[in-house]
């Protein structure tokens, strides 16, 4: 009698089996480490990632000695293995222990401090944040500091109005509650007329899904579109890693397409039209384009006449366009300004019923820099009822994102208004940070082309220079003694002589057989000058010691 | 002439199969009643403050600190937060590098996390390593971060309880693994038979399935029960022999509401049985801030230990969160006072205990009065909730509501929840949700309703109760 009460209700938790049976061959296909050598050659050149990613990893060999144990090295999921995560990847590992030995061993270093431009993460470099977001922070997550007449000498009035306001949006003013999967209502409404006053066209609330930080938006569109490595998704090269490692952790294939570093990071159709055609003919059906305004790790920020293109072309191809515009306010050149994707589809014409597309917007870049709070949201249009609400079921089986990131996200898309008690001091602040970063990325900039051998494109946006450096066939040689990637021992050697934190190249991929760096901007002012010594200093002798 | 860009049938297997009913059709229906304007009783979804918990103060005063570190040098601070607050957030500010508004370490604050570590020295007292504790984003977000080490593919399965908590279904759902059920004895107070799991795992073997861990919550959810120390040793025997992961879901270790089996750490248990056993058993337990007398369910704020897992495993974990930058940082500072509160002789010791031992003690009552009302319902059966934050009553379906359930095209427990979501506004979730013996209902309440309301809702469900098993005949039951 038990034993068929046991098999009827396995049949309800373990019926996918069977269910399923039709997939099984592409599933076991999926389950194949694909390339799990990294360094095999034979590797089809459009899917293998190795051909632009680091090759510095050298996993594979290693195991654990303990494999008695159910998990180790061996049996863990072997997409997990081949992921890479550069931006925090074999440098920030040696700079992190390189800034403990600093601690005892002062004198047996050239510099006496890291300092980390390999990542976007303005405060933990000194920026401050914009105190209204923060006053409002504060009192939403302890309101009864609300009801103290103290704190109007401490707060300012419209921070405390908006701290009412958002707490009436949340049932029960129970900030310490979890909310709608989504994201609470009421700050979606905000978020939403946010975007309708960026762009001039309407923004559905039901649209908006609030995220912890903009990443983990991408992993649940990753694993929506991807079912196996016959699904690819197009992307540009450079590019932001989170993208190549999402790929790989959901099982899909990587299709490159390459920004063009003589026009400035632009893009070609043609180029995307041909890589596209190349992945079909090999197989693969390509579901959604990335693609990264202002770049990452690239700084351009995309011609009208690019965004248009690339609308059209999606739309043309049936494509999701998946579009990172987490750097919406990070722009430092007069001739370029922000528009979003979303603008131009719906200026062509292009409709809810048209195409797919979903904006991501985070908050931890812009002015505001609060990657502490992970918050962010993407918004989600021209997908069926049915397609939404499986991203919905995504989105709750994690209940929900932390509240005081969805607050923020609110306040970044409406921050205080002429008229306002803070309106001056946000200003200021404000205006003082970009101006800054733009004054930080020319002078950078400008440090670096005046290096041997190294040319870099302005950062027209975003908070990053991507500088080319033409390495000299010797340092390349001593490379390859080494078994590392050229830029990576580029920037090893840079590292050990200056602390100075950068991202090779190869972390985010590049044509075969140039070489780069990607270095943030946001190292505070004052630090800017001896930075610009240091690696002046350091290039000078990397380049007397390999010069052909 | 476009391309369709993606229509349902496209649409990644895994994501289309998995289910989690916690937010499912019960609570879109409740939600739509509500916008109609009926007063729902959120009990679907352990969320103390959605139903009227006041957040501790000490932690919000310490929190809200560090949100405004431009109030610390306001000589009027102190006006408004106690000195031991301010304190406070001096030492976790000290602890970051840029404050809240900067990722921090992948794996959380490494000062949090020596925190952390502390804690399960003092708890277990056994040592405890902070580089092998990484904090999250909630303990959801832990699991499937662990999960997605372990799973491969299809042929890998994961023991998970049934009754379960449907994180478990839903994410194995979502990696492509397969679930492997053992199941809880509704009559033995939900406790676990070994023979049983050895049954499961032949079985799950024989169909070519590599089980590869093993799930345990305690206290349960949704079942409410906590392991007795005998019980955890078995099971850690059996990990041992079998060569399974244990993964230990321990959020509601804090809330246990009877004195006979205090909660035991899984990992007090391993190190209590001593070599090779202790050296053989990879653990991992998770832990949260939105349980236990905290309920800081909105913060987001996790972490899980890890004990025998190798270095470079540990590694590539830690590579994976690093994709993820960093969890929230100010449910670190969450964590961080969770794990070491004001101790006697701080300012804000008194209010402490006094909040928490109120919030404790009020569901240790509210515990007993929903299993005592749902006991003492018609076809009703409830095992006592001793501990986490959840009652499971079964419910006797008579055939003629069982037929009722089928015409309306509705598996007939979720036809019971909507029935009773209808007359009463309380909002259950279908025990189907969670797993459960082929022919046997249930549903799950959380014991979270405002303690004075709690009269009312009894009375109200059961009266609803009543008129439903008049409506559809009390006959023949099968139990």
């Amino acid at each position: 009698m038990r034993r068929f009460l046991i098999g009827q209700a396995r049949k309800g938790l373990v019926d996918h089996t069977t269910r399923r049976q039709h997939h099984q061959t592409r599933s076991f296909l999926s389950l194949l480490p694909p390339s799990f050598s990294t360094n095999s050659p034979r590797a089809a050149p459009l899917v293998s990632l190795s051909r632009f990613m680091s090759s510095t990893s050298d996993m594979a060999a290693s195991s654990d000695s303990t494999s008695s144990l159910p998990v180790t090295l061996d049996s863990i999921n072997p997409k997990v293995l081949k992921c890479e995560y550069a931006v925090r990847g074999e440098i920030v590992n040696i700079a992190q222990k390189l800034q403990e030995d600093l601690k005892s061993n002062k004198d047996a270093y050239p510099f006496d401090e890291i300092i980390y431009c390999n990542i976007g993460n303005p405060q933990s470099l000194g920026q401050l944040p914009i105190r209204f977001f923060r006053e409002v922070l504060a009192l939403c997550d302890h309101s009864s500091l609300l009801d103290e007449t103290e704190t109007h000498g401490l707060f300012s009035t419209d921070s405390i109005d908006r701290a009412w306001k958002i707490l009436d949006q949340i049932p029960g003013r129970a900030t310490g509650a979890y909310s709608h999967s989504q994201g609470i209502k009421g700050l979606r409404d905000t978020i939403a007329a946010g975007i309708e006053a960026r762009d001039g066209f309407p923004a559905d609330p039901n649209d908006i899904f609030l995220t912890d930080g903009a990443s983990p938006a991408v992993h649940m569109m990753m694993q929506l579109v991807l079912s196996s490595e016959k699904d690819g998704i197009l992307c540009p090269i450079p590019q932001y890693p989170l993208y190549s490692a999402s790929i790989t952790l959901h099982g899909g294939s990587l299709v490159p397409y390459y920004l063009d570093e003589a026009t400035g990071w632009g893009l070609e159709i043609s180029d995307l039209k041909k890589q596209l055609e190349e992945a079909r003919s090999k197989g693969i059906t390509v579901r959604a384009l990335v693609v990264i305004n202002p770049g990452n790790p690239t700084g351009q920020v995309l011609a009208e006449e690019n965004q248009r293109d690339i609308v059209n072309f999606c739309k043309q191809e049936g494509l999701v366009l998946l579009a990172d515009e987490v750097y919406q306010e990070n722009l430092y050149v007069p001739d370029k300004k922000f528009h979003s994707f979303k603008k131009f589809a719906r200026s062509l014409g292009y409709g809810e019923k048209d195409m797919s597309l979903v904006s991501f917007q985070s908050v931890s870049k812009g002015y505001y820099g609060e990657c502490g709070k992970r918050g962010g949201y993407m918004e989600v249009t021209g997908f069926t009822p049915d397609v939404r609400e499986q991203i919905y079921k995504m989105a709750s089986v994690n209940l929900c994102s932390n509240i005081s990131g969805q607050i923020l996200a609110s306040l970044v898309m409406s921050p205080p208004k002429p008229g306002d008690d803070s309106y001056d001091s946000y200003m200021v602040e404000r205006d003082g940070i970009l101006s800054s970063m733009a004054k930080r990325a020319k002078t950078l900039e400008e440090a670096l082309n005046n290096l041997e051998g190294v040319t870099c494109n302005r950062a027209e946006g975003a908070m990053y220079l991507f500088p080319r450096i033409s390495l000299p066939q010797k340092a390349i040689e001593a490379a390859e003694a080494e078994k590392t990637a050229p830029d990576a021992f580029y920037c090893k050697r840079l590292l050990n002589a200056t602390g100075v934190v950068v991202v090779p190249g190869s972390g985010f991929g590049q044509v075969p057989g140039t070489w780069h760096f990607r270095c943030t901007i946001l190292p505070q002012e004052d630090k800017i000058p001896a930075i610009v010594d240091r690696l002046t200093a350091f290039h000078k002798s990397f380049m007397d010691e390999f010069r052909d | 002439m476009s391309l369709k860009a993606l229509d349902y049938d496209s649409l990644n297997e895994n994501v289309k199969n998995c289910q989690y009913a916690v937010r499912g059709e019960l609570y879109l229906r409740a939600s739509e009643l509500q916008k109609e304007g009926k007063k729902i009783i959120f009990t679907n979804v352990g969320n103390p403050h959605a139903l009227g918990q006041k957040p501790l103060t000490f932690p919000r005063q310490v929190v809200a600190l560090c949100q405004a570190p431009f109030l610390l040098d306001d000589p009027n601070v102190g006006m408004i937060f106690p000195a031991d607050a301010i304190a406070r957030a001096k030492h976790y500010l000290s602890l970051t590098s840029g404050g809240l508004g900067a990722y921090s370490d992948s794996r959380g604050l490494p000062g949090v996390r020596k925190e952390v570590a502390e804690f399960i020295e003092r708890r277990d007292g056994y040592p405890s390593d902070p580089e092998l504790i990484f904090l999250t984003d909630g303990a959801s977000k832990g699991v499937m971060q662990i999960l997605n080490c372990v799973i491969r593919g299809q042929k890998d399965g994961i023991l998970v309880p049934v009754p379960q908590y449907p994180l478990y279904s839903a994410t194995i759902s979502l990696l492509g693994g397969t679930l492997v059920p053992y199941y809880l004895e509704e009559s033995e107070n939900w406790g676990l038979d070994v023979n049983n799991l050895r049954q499961s795992v032949a079985q799950a073997r024989s169909q070519g399935i590599t089980v590869r861990a093993m799930v345990i919550i305690n206290p349960g959810n949704p079942t409410g029960q906590c392991l007795s120390e005998a019980n955890l040793r078995e099971i850690l025997r059996f990990c041992c022999n079998e060569r399974l992961v244990l993964l230990g879901d321990e959020v509601y270790q804090q809330n246990i509401y009877q004195d006979e089996r205090p909660f035991i750490s899984s990992k007090k248990v391993l190190m209590d049985m001593g070599a090779p056993i202790s050296k053989e058993v990879q653990l991992i337990s998770f832990h949260t801030v939105s349980k236990g007398y905290w309920g800081e369910c909105g913060q987001r704020g996790g972490y899980f230990e890890m004990t025998n897992i190798p270095p470079k495993t540990v590694e590539e974990i830690y590579k994976v969160a690093s994709i993820a930058l960093s969890p929230n940082v100010s449910a670190q500072i969450f964590m961080g006072l969770m794990v070491s509160p004001p101790k006697p002789g701080d300012i804000s010791y008194d209010q402490f205990v006094r909040e928490s031992k109120g919030i404790l003690e009020s569901l240790r009552r509210r515990a007993r009065m929903m299993t005592d009302g749902f006991n003492s319902c018609k076809n009703v059966v409830c095992n006592f909730t001793e501990g986490a934050m959840y009652s499971f009553p079964q419910i006797k379906l008579p055939p003629k509501a069982i037929q009722a359930a089928k015409q309306a095209g509705k598996v007939p427990d979720v036809f019971y929840c909507l029935k009773l979501l209808e007359a009463t506004g309380i909002s259950t979730v279908p025990g189907s949700g969670f797993g459960q013996k082929e022919g046997v209902f249930h549903l799950r309440t959380t014991i979270l309703p405002a303690e004075e309301e709690m009269p009312e809702i009894m009375d109200s469900f059961k009266k609803f109760n009543d008129e439903f098993m008049s409506q559809y005949g009390v006959g023949y039951s099968r139990m």
